[in-house]
Parts: C-alpha cells; structure tokens; sequence
C-alpha cells in the first residue's frame, strides 16, 4: 500500500520517523511540561569525551592545528588604545576531513548509524554539515543522501550550495536539490521513510558531542603554547551546536573563558523568501537561524534539540557581511591563509572584541573552513552584482541587507555590533511562555527555563514578574 | 534520443502552489515546489519525457528528463577589484 505523500500526512507521521531513523526515544526525558533531563540525554548517548577522540580519529577528524594570527593582532592593535589588542588565536577546521568543523559532527553519528546496522544516512543540509556526512558515511561504508534547499524559482543556484553539492557528490552522495521553502523537512521525512536510513540530524545528542572535542582540543592546546587559558572564545552561531558542544568541550577542561556567538547580520531578509534567497551572501552563521534558535532552540527536526546555546553564552555579536568579507581578504593577505567567507564570521567578532581586550589576554577563533569555487567571498560578491546588489567600499553601516554590501575601506571600520543578552534571554522567556503558561510551570520547569537561560531562579521570578506587568 | 545508462538530471514538482506549507511567505507560495536529482538513465528517452533514474543511493526516483550529463560551472566569479586592493599595508 503507497502512503499518503500530501504535506500534511507525512507532518503528521514525524514522529513516527524520527523514532525509526534515529533509534532513540526523547519521551524518557521529560520532568515537566516544558522540562527535560538534558544531561542525562546527553549521557545516555554513551559516549565519553575519551570516546569521541578516539572515534573521531579513526575517521580523520580533530586534533587540527592552532595557530596565533601575530599580523593580524598587529593590525588590530593599530586600531585600538595603547595597552589593548587581545592576542587573536584560530584553530585551523578546515584541516578536518572535509574541510570544517561539520566533521566532529557528523562523525559520531556516523558511527552510531554503522553500529546499529543502517545502511546509509540521510541529512538535511545546504552547508558544509552535507559534505561532513558524506565524508564521514563514505569512510563507514555507509550510503549517503543530501537534501538541500539550492535553487529559486528561476532555477539560479546560490553559488556556495552548488560547490556543497560537488562536494557530496565528489564524496558518493546522492545530491537531492530542492527550491526555497521550509517543506525540505517534509521531503527530507519522506527520504528518511522510503530508505529507512538513519538520520543524521544536526540536533541530536551525537551532533553536539562531537563538538566537545573541539573545546577540549582548543583549550589544551592554548595551554601548551601560552602556559595559561583563553580569555575569550568566539564562535559562528547559527543552529547552536557549535557553540554548544565547544562550551561543553571548554567546561569539560575545566575552562571558564568567556564563549561569545558571533553571526552575520542579515536582518530584514526572509529566510523563506524565493526572492531574498540569492540576495543573501551567507548561507549560514547568520542571525536567520543564529537568534531564532537561540532564543527557542526547540524549533529543529528532533523532538528536543541537544544544542542549547543560551545555556552557555556570555556574550554575542554581529557583523555585517562587507565587514566580514574584508577580514576574509585580510587573512589572506596578512596571514598567508586562503579560508572560505561564512567560517570567518568569527574571525571578524574576533576582531571587534580583540579591541576591547587587554594586549596580554587570549582570543581564539574556534574555526575555518575550506574555500574553493562558489565558496569564495569573490564568488559571492560577484553573484551579488549579477544578482543587482551594490558592492563598493566605504561605511559597512550604511550597508542594507538585500540592495547593498559596503566593504570597509580600513580595519578601523570593521566594529561589529554586540547584541542586548537580556533582550534575548527575555525572548527565549517570551517564547516558552508561549509554548505553556506559566501558572502551569513546576519547579523542575523553573530550574529547567533558568538553566537555559544561564541564570539563576532570583532572575527568572523576577523577569516572569516583569513579563506579567508588561501584559 | 538519450541512451539508458547515461547520467542524467530530472526535475519533479513535489508541491503546487496550493499544496505549499502554511507558514511560507507570499512570494514563496506563488511558486511550485521543486525537487532535481541526478541519476542514470534507466531506459532511452527523448529529453523532456517522463522518465526514471537510479541514483548514487540506488534509489529508482521519476521524474522530467532536463539535463543530459549534468556538470558543474560554479567558479571564483568575475573579478571584485574592490578586494584587491584591501591589505596591502596602505590602509592598516
């Protein structure tokens, strides 16, 4: 009998799927309405860190280098008062097997997929993940499918998700290119029912612990060639599990260096648009998903999400996209390292928090990736000519995402901007207010909300009081 | 005429504009939703015919016949001069 394939009816059987591609059952984990045992979740994988470097080793992922960017510092520190101008410090991801750091994430379950006898591996994924997948499902002997949402309407690829699918193809993927639109989950379901293939989310407990490594590495390393810790981590935001799993990783190493999200500011774009989807020059690290999912992580293709980043943020920061592509070309330039655009977001919140930094603190860039055709800043600056958008230099702030891209004619004009934490924590409030009533709320619900906010209980009585005067 | 065994792409529409999820935006729903593949050719065909493929996964997936050996042509774009010139010690 042929299932009923409609967009509604193959919604209706998510979970049905999720449980039989995954092999894992999110209901034990519930202690409230809004509450679940995170920790234990993340235990219950059954992975230590030990555990994950060894299996990460196996597929040529980790242990990448970490190199002090010294011109670069330089150059900030021409920018900045006397006395200021953090040491900038980038572990090299692009060295990981397929070219980021999407490689510990997808390494694990990977391996996980292998262990349970899938045959192959099902991700959703326009970026670097897909490739990551491939990679890894090609090392394990596992087929491999990509959904990626790739083209508009009149059939233009946004260059860099073209060079991904080359990629995963380069790989032995099958490479499903899909239009704008948010039913990639919906056809991404039906693959996972028509293969039976595990599915490798980005926001499972697997995908974040692979991560772990990452911070773990970072902060060993800093310790070796500095004799003393990070002061500052920075770190891409897009879905939260970057910055989830190297926070994770920094605390297991017992670092408590401040982890500070960086994204493009794409404000004032669709995310879902036909029209604005090749008028974007990130395809990810930008606030569409970056705020969204941290101020409601539960928004992902699983039942709970494992990346939480509001739990283990201090601070975060906003670049604008010609801010980042002159600190892309400034790497190169300076440092001698050709690194692809979307990658080096941090790199440029880096640079903006570096200023405010004393000359004797530590700032480490968590990541690179791989550059090459299509995902190169002059492919995606060239695109947006094509595609009507204006592209000079001058003032990056009087850039407007969607008709212009203003790349900054001096490193003194790259400033970023830092986000109100509590505005966001107060969203992320709003949002689970939404989803049940406070009234409703148990005390394993408040710890739980107060957790994910990075606060204390005195905070979160005191912001639901707030929330209840202004309604 | 394509002969069966070549690498081809075909492209389906998964969704009509009226079949769109809610929750997409207006210019999105004006559009169908459309999936491409690439696959060999499992019998002769004519291009634009109706045809089925076997992908890299194994899958047998229908669909129009729109591309025969489909390729790659994404590059480094036309020349940004505007990139040029940024580090080279005048401005820093």
């Amino acid at each position: 009998m042929s299932r009923d394939t409609s967009y509604q009816a193959v919604m209706a059987r998510k979970n049905e799927i999720m449980k039989m591609s995954m092999g894992l059952d999110y209901d034990v984990y519930k202690t409230g309405e809004l509450a679940f045992d995170y920790e234990k979740m993340m235990d219950d994988c059954g992975f230590t860190l030990e555990d994950v470097i060894r299996i990460q080793a196996e597929t040529k992922v980790g242990n990448t280098p970490i190199y002090e960017l010294k011109n670069l510092t330089n150059a900030v520190r021409k920018t900045c008062k006397p006395g200021k101008g953090a040491r900038i410090f980038v572990k090299d991801e692009a060295a990981n097997a397929s070219g980021s750091f999407k490689a510990r994430r997808a390494s694990i379950s990977a391996y996980v997929a292998q262990q349970k006898g899938y045959k192959g591996m099902v991700a959703a994924s326009s970026g670097n993940y897909g490739a990551a997948v491939a990679s890894q499902a090609a090392q394990r002997g596992l087929r491999c499918i990509v959904v990626q949402e790739i083209y508009d309407s009149n059939k233009i690829g946004q260059p860099e998700i073209v060079e991904k699918a080359r990629k995963c193809e380069a790989f032995g993927a099958e490479v499903i290119r899909l239009t704008v639109g948010p039913e990639l989950f919906y056809y991404n379901l039906m693959v996972l029912e028509e293969t039976g293939y595990f599915n490798a989310s980005l926001y499972t407990p697997f995908g974040i612990k692979g991560v772990e490594s990452l911070g773990y590495e970072l902060v060993h390393q800093i310790r070796e060639k500095t004799g003393k810790d990070p002061d500052a981590v920075m770190i891409t935001q897009a879905g939260g599990g970057n910055l989830t799993g190297t926070a994770r990783g920094m605390l297991a190493a017992n670092c408590n260096a401040k982890v500070v999200a960086c994204s493009v500011d794409l404000s004032g774009l669709h995310m879902a648009s036909d029209h604005d989807f090749n008028r974007k020059s990130f395809t990810t690290g930008h606030t569409g998903f970056g705020v969204p999912f941290a101020v409601w992580p539960d928004r992902a293709d699983v039942p709970r999400n494992a990346a939480r980043s509001l739990r283990y943020m201090d601070d975060y920061i906003l670049v604008r996209q010609g801010e980042v592509f002159y600190v892309t070309e400034l790497l190169s330039k300076l440092e001698g390292m050709e690194r692809g655009p979307a990658g080096n977001t941090s790199l440029t919140g880096a640079v903006t928090l570096a200023r405010e930094m004393d000359e004797d603190q530590i700032i480490v860039v968590q990541e690179t990736e791989y550059t090459g055709a299509g995902k190169h800043h002059n492919s995606q600056l060239s695109f947006a000519r094509q595609m009507g958008i204006e592209v000079r230099r001058g003032d990056p702030t009087e850039g407007v995402n969607g008709k212009s891209i203003v790349i900054p004619e001096h490193l003194i004009q790259v400033t970023g901007h830092k986000q109100d934490m509590q505005k966001l924590r107060m969203s992320y409030l709003k949002n689970a207010c939404k989803h049940v009533d406070p009234s409703k709320w148990t005390d394993v619900d408040k710890a739980f909300v107060a957790a994910d906010c990075k606060r204390d209980l005195p905070w979160l009585e005191e912001s639901l009081s707030k929330l209840k005067a202004e309604n | 005429m394509v002969k069966a065994g070549t690498w081809v792409e075909i492209e389906k529409v998964l969704l009509t504009p009226e079949q769109r999820a809610p929750q997409v935006p207006e210019d999105t729903k004006k559009v169908p939703y459309v999936m491409r593949v690439s696959g060999f050719l499992q019998k002769d065909a004519e291009l634009n015919s109706e045809v089925t493929v076997k992908t890299l996964s194994g899958r047998i997936v229908d669909g129009t016949l729109v591309l025969v050996r489909p390729h790659y042509e994404h590059s480094f774009g036309d020349t940004v001069e505007e990139l040029l010139t940024i580090g080279l010690g005048g401005e820093i």
